[in-house]
């Protein structure tokens, strides 16, 4: 359970040593951002596993855009993919995951609103960089919204069609694009890496994915080299022979070999599994990963125009204009066992 | 091991990030390369980039593949006039960084000294007598990779890591230097301190030293690192930077 302020990542400063982070599930960062009427790198909340409880304060619309994890506002499940508005007082909670993925960003209309840091509002806790005073959320803490589009009010009750979400196949095997340092393994080792199942061990974090399974051998090269740039989804395989997929929070660069990347949605796939869930790999080619951009660009596209359709509604504009006016500044209180966070707007 | 500058490898690194390598050791020349092919895609118009990572012998040149594709990325990196020959230094930007030796600020400079057999005093000049290439940031922050210390001050890192070294440190870890950029734990043997912050998040340019530096450190009194120290803090000091030609 780790709650955390993320956006598109920290992109920039790598040349400084400073790693990208950003959310996990980068594709649902980007859909969830576009429904609630945020730019698509809007920071949001990432929930992980068990969610924080959260005390509204003020109103706005939200959005929970990733694994059903039972998004629920005063006990009444919303689910992942709706906009729902929220009043002063309101109170949302997780019912816990439903086997189905494990992370999700909590989407505000307005995005959450804390100072960017080398031009991002992402948490890099290692080095405590950005987001809520550079560490993971915790109870009582008071966060602030950021100013809403101002057809907030419309948003409510949208939501998207399932093949819009990206959510990815889990039994699938993921893409794995070879290249980088794949001429450092045996032929019998690469061979073991597409034909054999992994497990996701207990020690995966946002940093890295482990993986245990069996055992690739290098060739004489060996599994060190002079330290290079490890890019989202690295497939490192240091000297011990099992794979660890590198994700948000990984260092910039890196001494041990990498037999390729993994696509962006079978990264949006990884992430969502957890330890002791299993992996099988293919191999596949850069095309492919490319391919797979479009086509998040496309459907980040998509819900653009469905959302400006839906806001246009007449029956929604007239819903949103009867309704009681909001206060503009707002202010989110989060209160459970573990976590507290109160989230304050603004202007 | 090999350097084959005038040959790079072009490294399938996934559909957003394409990897040109000079070399698959530790050369000067290489880097030097990296830099100079840094510079040209970095000062491109052809195609937009998204951001460029040099490392000791290789350019990882990131960008979003809905807008150019990696053959884009090589093809115009394949234009890049590079001059360096291997081994063969070019004129850098040089920096130079005050550190006051041994005491408090230096706690293992006996071990170095002893560890050389020479005095302190033999430390300090071996130290600073020679300016450091920065090869490339990484591992941390704000981590400066330092190549080019005189060996014969080598010393093997601390057998028991400290938990807690102050920032601005400097160490000697083997062959190599190097400044802890912020407080973190660590194990190199620490002979002095930098009163510079090497790492800013909150500054347009948040790292100090750059890859591709040459870094020349300065001994300097605990009189003269108090005063830098407040300079600093005021926001008034200005690092010494003598750009490349």
């Amino acid at each position: 359970m780790l709650t955390s302020v993320q956006d598109l990542g920290r992109w920039g400063y790598q040349s400084s040593g400073v790693p990208v982070a950003g959310a996990m599930d980068l594709p649902a960062l980007r859909l969830g951002n576009t429904m609630v009427g945020n730019p698509e790198n809007a920071a949001a909340l990432e929930v992980t596993l068990m969610g924080p409880e959260i005390e509204i304060k003020g109103g706005g619309a939200a959005v929970f855009a990733g694994a059903e994890l039972g998004f629920s506002v005063n006990g009444k499940e919303v689910g992942s993919w709706n906009v729902v508005l929220l009043n002063d007082g309101d109170v949302i909670t997780f019912k816990g995951p439903r086997g189905k993925g494990c992370r999700g960003n909590l989407c505000f209309a307005g995005g959450i609103d804390v100072v960017p840091v080398m031009g991002s509002r992402s948490t890099y806790t290692r080095a405590k960089i950005g987001g809520f005073e550079g560490r993971a959320l915790k109870n009582g803490d008071v966060v602030k919204v950021g100013e809403p589009s101002p057809l907030w009010k419309r948003t409510g009750g949208f939501n998207i069609p399932e093949e819009l979400r990206l959510t990815q196949d889990p039994e699938a095997p993921l893409a794995l694009m070879t290249g980088l340092q794949e001429d450092a393994f045996t032929e019998e080792g690469k061979k073991l890496l597409f034909e054999s199942e992994y497990t996701i061990t207990a020690e995966s974090d946002r940093m890295g994915c482990r993986l245990e399974g069996p055992k690739i051998g290098h060739t004489e090269k060996g599994a060190d080299i002079v330290s290079d740039a490890i890019p989202l989804g690295a497939v490192q395989i240091p000297g011990h022979g099992m794979p660890i997929i590198m994700l948000a929070d990984r260092q910039t660069t890196g001494g041990y070999t990498k037999i390729g990347v993994l696509s962006p949605l079978s990264i949006e796939a990884l992430v969502q599994k957890m330890p002791g869930n299993k992996v099988r790999f293919r191999k596949a080619v850069v095309q492919e990963g490319a391919d797979e951009q479009k086509r998040i660009k496309d459907a980040v596209r998509r819900v653009k125009e469905l959302y400006a359709s839906y806001v246009s509604r007449p029956e929604v504009k007239a819903a949103a204009a009867a309704a009681a006016p909001l206060s503009t500044h707002f202010r989110l209180t989060v209160e459970g066992k573990s976590y507290d966070i109160t989230c304050e707007e603004i202007s | 091991m090999s350097v084959y500058i005038e040959e790079p490898r072009y490294l399938t690194a996934g559909e957003s990030c394409v990897v040109a390598e000079f070399a698959d050791e530790i050369d000067r020349g290489a880097n030097d390369a990296v830099m100079e092919l840094k510079r040209y895609m970095t000062g491109q118009s052809e195609i937009p980039i998204i951001e460029c990572l040099p490392t000791y012998r290789s350019l990882a040149v990131y960008f979003d593949p809905t807008v150019v594709s990696a053959d884009d990325v090589v093809r115009v990196a394949r234009k890049a006039p590079i001059s360096v020959k291997s081994d063969a230094a070019a004129a850098m930007t040089e920096i130079s960084i005050p550190v006051c030796y041994g005491g408090e600020y230096g706690p293992d400079i006996a071990n170095v000294a002893e560890h050389a057999g020479i005095s302190e005093e033999e430390v300090i000049k071996r130290h600073s007598s020679r300016a450091c290439h920065c090869y490339m940031i990484g591992f941390m922050p704000g981590f400066a990779y330092l190549g080019g210390m005189d060996e014969s001050i080598a010393t093997p890192r601390l057998t028991n890591p400290r938990t807690v070294i102050k920032g601005g440190s400097v160490g000697i870890a083997g062959k190599q230097t190097g400044i802890y950029p912020i407080d973190s734990p660590g194990g190199w043997q620490l002979i002095g301190r930098t009163p510079l912050r090497l790492f800013t998040p909150e500054a347009s340019r948040p790292t100090l030293i750059e890859a591709g530096y040459e870094v020349r450190f300065v001994p300097v009194s605990e009189e003269e690192y108090k005063k830098i120290e407040a300079e600093v803090a005021a926001g008034t000091y200005k690092p010494l930077i003598t750009e490349a030609k």
